[in-house]
């Protein structure tokens, strides 16, 4: 596997002054950069922790169902090469219907729901895709700015086949009308890798009489090289 | 034309209940696992130089005590914790073995709410003699080398601790891979 570096513009900066939060945490010395050695193109094995039959869907951790739009998020995890990725470990985490998060801190007075914890787990199989069956997240305000609301997402975290692709992100919805107004999502100053964080309605992945489909296809750092670039180089 | 790789977002202020609800991720090395038992301290701060409360998260990859990474077996190599509201978070682990002619090290990932993509750095051992012919440390200018060195916390045996400085005076060395 090589790992080239990040496109310009493509991820975001450390710095990025709408984002209040990142004015007392972005680092202001130049990164070092580092040639890939065995501790970057290696990484952690998944298997310490089984996933459970039930990791993947979010609606079935409690007795009783969630309040919400029951929605199923698919995808594939894919390298640079469009290959897909098996076995990489897919977290992910979501405030309730009502906007708001099973953590003691969130105090948005929005009601929790006793049948939602929102964390799930997935590993994708030999092909790199994945699967949750969720409901959608809402809406909540955050104090970053003025009338600051965070558009619909749901949080993953990826593990990939070395340390160097370790990937945190956001999924958002199509049509979302606070995204334009979101300085995280629009802390990535590429228009296209900014689409890229939207997910696609899907009506193949829709259920009838059950669930909409939403797809997120997840790219991780790496590609496999060819014998002939390898030559070419 | 290749896919480029997904955008970055931060992990936010409430990934508690999505990542590191299981505590038992800051044990890397188990009962029966060969090598020198260390607790290694982590505190964040920022560049006020106040604490992350809980909003911060730190990943460890390691090699074991012969300086391998591990692909299978009891010890994992890997690590997670969230920093408490003093910033702080303790993990259990082994004294890494050199790796590959470089110094004994570990490899550490750094989340927090305010940061859109995550840091990465490692954790060098103070007075490790190996230290003066590592490859990685002779890349950071060296009145920045030592913002990369866990130091013995006195009166604690076997204790190492890290200040991870986000910003400002001392400011931890990040590495872009």
């Amino acid at each position: 596997m090589e790992y080239p570096r990040a496109k310009p513009g493509t991820q975001p900066e450390y710095l990025h002054e709408p984002y209040r939060a990142s004015a007392q945490r972005a680092p202001r010395q130049p990164l070092i950069t580092l040639p890939h050695t065995t501790s970057e193109l290696t990484g952690p094995v998944y298997g310490h922790n089984p996933i459970g039959e039930t990791d993947n869907d979010l609606t079935r951790h409690f007795a009783e169902a969630p309040q919400g739009e029951r929605i199923i998020v698919a995808g594939r995890v894919l390298d640079e090469d469009g290959r897909g990725v098996p076995n990489a470990l897919v977290e992910i985490w979501q405030a309730n219907a009502a906007g708001r998060y099973r953590h003691s801190r969130d105090d948005h007075p929005a009601p929790l729901d006793p049948n939602f914890l929102g964390s799930g787990r997935a590993i994708t199989d030999d092909a790199g895709n994945y699967r949750f069956v969720s409901i959608k997240p809402g809406a909540y305000p955050w104090r970053n700015h003025h009338n600051a609301w965070r558009p619909a997402h749901i949080h993953f975290s990826l593990f990939g086949p070395a340390f160097i692709t370790r990937l945190v992100t956001q999924m958002y919805f199509p049509g979302d009308p606070l995204m334009p107004f979101d300085p995280l999502l629009n802390g990535v100053p590429d228009a296209e890798a900014r689409e890229r964080l939207v997910s696609k309605f899907d009506l193949a992945l829709t259920k009838p009489d059950w669930a909409l489909g939403y797809c997120f296809d997840i790219v991780l750092r790496g590609r496999r090289s060819t014998p002939f670039e390898e030559h070419t180089k | 034309m290749k896919p480029i790789p997904t955008a970055s977002q931060t992990v936010g202020p409430f990934f508690n209940f999505g990542l590191t609800a299981d505590q038992s991720l800051g044990i890397l090395a188990r009962e029966g696992i060969e090598g020198e038992r260390i607790r290694l301290e982590f505190r964040v701060v920022d560049g006020d130089g106040v604490p992350t409360p809980g909003d911060s998260m730190i990943e460890l990859w390691q090699a074991d005590a012969e300086g391998r990474y591990p692909s299978s077996g009891a010890f994992y190599g890997f690590g997670r914790l969230e920093t408490n509201k003093q910033g702080v978070c303790v993990f259990e682990t082994i004294k890494p073995g050199a790796v590959e002619g470089g110094a004994p090290h570990i490899n550490v990932i750094v989340f927090a709410r305010g940061l859109l993509k995550h840091l990465f750095t490692r954790v060098y051992f103070a007075g490790d003699p190996a230290n003066a012919g590592d490859p990685v440390l002779a890349l950071v200018p060296e009145a920045r080398r030592g913002a990369l060195l866990a130091h013995p916390v006195a009166g604690q045996p076997n204790t190492w601790r890290m200040e991870i400085r986000l910003q400002g005076e001392g400011e931890t060395v990040f590495f872009d891979l």
